[in-house]
């Protein structure tokens, strides 16, 4: 069952981190930009963007390693400027994974509860119910070298859990792991995440890690942040076009608002000879302006046979390519503009009789309620 | 095709067998003649010892060795004195080399990389210029009229004339400075391979700097503070040259009885049994070091 969660609708609720105006330059490069932010007690929290977007950074001034060079931090209401990593109830779980090489599994584990002058018992009593949660009791005196990669990261995720901090920063915490097992420790990660109540801030570039395990996600280019929203409305309803194509794949067709018909905006393009009809109320659009208009591949259909009369948003061109995937199948369909676009269609039958084939006629249609339109 | 082969397995033979023999001709033989000698009675004649070897009386030549000289190190105190001295002095010296030199290679591994071929190329500078002059340049210094003296007073720290020349101070001074480049490469090969993510994960974990240096950056140097203490305790033990410059007739080192015994005394046997002695207490800590080593990489492959 889906927990309802969601504390940033609530206008009473107060942010348990808070970015306010916050600027970090290096020399004269701008790595974060004036950038406002409020993360909540318990959430799941994806910091998404290609390299260099300034995602690692505003971890690192979180977690103590840079200063902000304007605006100010705060947690749980305190203020961190000034506060030393070494201070802050927050713990990091390195991209690296940063483990050190002369302390066993279990010295790893219990380096920071030392630090605080926890009593031997208590350590050790700490220390075996992280190797519990991350399944590890039998390696507890193997050294980092000894480990497989998987195992590693395991250890650097219990390493940032003994203290239980108020929060935890994973810097691309699966990148390093295999694509199945990546898969696996998404969902122990969530589960982790949702026994100890915990709020996760995960920093990767790759957004089907984050689709899967956030709760919202905020989408950072050049320092900024372009939008925050749960994984749904990014996905839906991304509001530029970098966006739209940073998260998924997607098709843009350019074209010409001609004006508003009963609630639904109709597009002129070069890729289809009849206007596209397009259903998305809450862009404020005028006459003329130039805007696209994107539709992802799974919400395009794809046929040989000519849609009936009564159909929208027709889009002619021929089969270039044809990807089987075994779930599913990509076409890519050139249009007689020279765009190509990128269909999938779910295999949901073993037998198709005469698929469709390579350098064919085919129709593309998708529904006014299946693209979005980004003003540009 | 066979030929080839045949040549390549001379060659991949040969190839191990080089250290070997370099080992051999200008380590081993060398060896067992001094060992030779420190058994053999002392002769004014030429060579100034007697047994010589010859191989028409090989019964004679053995029955002629004894261990006459090395009773007479372990009777006579001043060798006991001067090997204990030479330990300490030198022991005190490899701290004084890691207190200078681990910082100075800490700094050039945190410097910005393009510029540490330059600093690790300034460290052996020195090395450009005769050990010996740089040794008597110390005397000029060190001297109760010298510059460190005319410095202080200039400062108007001292009005007196300071008496460090000739005191084992000044060798602990010339043995810093000679040998300081054996301490600070390895110690800077060690730090610059490591991790800094390291440091900063200890420190998000909640430990000061002070404490992450000491239970991080040290033990992962522990390699290097080995290597460079290992480079400078052993030649150190045995130096004559700087104690003798800088220290003074006062100064007890075992190198210098060597000396003394072979060139005042002339005494081939006994100098030739003071480098046995000598040897064996040097390749002591090799072993060890080699014995904790082994068990390092067996705990953690």
């Amino acid at each position: 069952m889906r927990r309802t969660f969601a504390p940033w609708t609530d206008p009473d609720a107060k942010p348990l981190i808070r970015f306010e105006n916050v600027t970090k330059r290096f020399g004269d490069a701008m790595a974060v930009d004036h950038l406002s932010l409020d993360i909540f007690q318990g959430e799941f929290f994806c910091l998404l963007g290609p390299s260099g977007c300034g995602k690692t950074t505003l971890m690192r001034m979180l977690a103590g390693f840079e200063m902000p060079t304007e605006g100010r931090i705060t947690l749980a209401g305190q203020d961190l400027s000034g506060v030393p990593p070494y201070r802050r109830p927050v713990n990091m779980m390195f991209q690296s994974y940063a483990l050190f090489p002369h302390m066993s599994v279990e010295k790893n584990i219990a380096f920071g509860l030392k630090q605080d002058g926890m009593p031997k018992a208590e350590i050790a009593d700490r220390v075996g119910e992280m190797l519990r949660l991350v399944q590890l009791e039998k390696l507890a005196k193997r050294y980092p070298s000894q480990l497989s990669g998987g195992q590693r990261q395991r250890v650097a995720l219990a390493r940032a859990l003994a203290k239980k901090p108020k929060v935890l920063l994973l810097d691309e915490p699966l990148g390093a792991l295999d694509k199945k097992l990546r898969e696996e420790t998404q969902f122990e990660l969530m589960d982790i995440q949702h026994e100890l109540g915990m709020t996760f801030v995960v920093v990767t570039h790759d957004q089907e890690e984050a689709m899967t395990m956030a709760d919202r996600i905020a989408v950072m280019d050049h320092g900024r942040i372009v939008q925050v929203a749960d994984p749904g409305e990014i996905y839906e309803q991304p509001k530029t076009r970098f966006i739209a194509e940073f998260v998924g794949d997607v098709n843009i067709l350019e074209g010409h608002v001609m004006g508003q018909e009963s609630g639904l905006w109709r597009v002129k393009t070069a890729s289809a000879e009849v206007p596209l009809t397009i259903d998305d109320p809450d862009e404020v659009l005028h006459s003329g302006q130039a805007v696209a208009i994107a539709v992802r591949p799974e919400k395009m259909t794809i046929q040989r046979e000519k849609p009936g009369p009564e159909a929208v948003n027709v889009l002619t061109g021929e089969v270039w390519d044809i990807g089987y995937l075994g779930d599913w199948t990509v076409y890519r369909v050139r249009l007689a503009t020279g765009e190509i676009l990128r269909v999938t269609r779910a295999n949901v039958s073993r037998f198709v009789e005469s698929p469709i084939d390579w350098d064919e006629q085919v129709y593309i249609t998708f529904a006014p309620g299946a693209a979005v339109i980004l003003a540009e | 095709m066979k030929e080839h082969s045949l040549t390549k397995r001379l060659s991949s033979a040969l190839v191990p067998a080089v250290p070997y023999l370099w080992l051999g001709v200008f380590f081993l033989v060398p060896f067992l003649i001094v060992l030779k000698i420190s058994l053999s009675d002392t002769a004014v004649a030429q060579p100034p010892y007697r047994p010589v070897f010859e191989w028409s009386d090989i019964a004679a030549f053995f029955s002629g060795l004894d261990l006459e000289n090395f009773a007479l190190l372990a009777e006579d105190d001043l060798y006991l004195r001067a090997t204990l001295s030479s330990v300490r002095i030198a022991a005190i010296s490899t701290v004084l080399l890691l207190l200078v030199g681990f910082p100075i290679a800490y700094g050039m591994a945190r410097a910005p990389e393009r510029h540490r071929s330059l600093l690790v190329a300034l460290v052996i500078l020195p090395f450009w210029t005769s050990f010996l002059i740089r040794i008597y340049a110390w005397i000029a210094i060190l001297k109760p009229e010298g510059l460190l003296t005319q410095a202080l007073m200039g400062l108007g720290l001292t009005s007196d004339p300071i008496e460090i020349l000739n005191t084992e101070w000044a060798v602990y001074i010339g043995i810093v400075y000679a040998y300081l480049p054996f301490m600070v490469l390895p110690l800077y090969a060690t730090l610059e391979k490591m991790d800094d993510t390291l440091l900063e994960a200890a420190l998000d974990l909640g430990s000061t700097p002070w404490r992450s240096f000491w239970t991080i950056t040290v033990p992962l140097a522990m390699p290097g503070i080995i290597a460079g203490s290992l480079l400078c305790f052993i030649p150190a033990v045995g130096e004559f040259v700087i104690p003798d410059l800088l220290g003074g007739s006062e100064t007890l080192m075992i190198g210098r009885q060597l000396w003394s015994e072979f060139f005042s005394n002339r005494d081939w046997p006994l100098a030739s049994a003071v480098a046995i002695l000598l040897l064996i207490i040097l390749v002591i800590p090799i072993v060890i070091y080699r014995d904790v080593e082994a068990r390092r990489v067996e705990t953690r492959p």
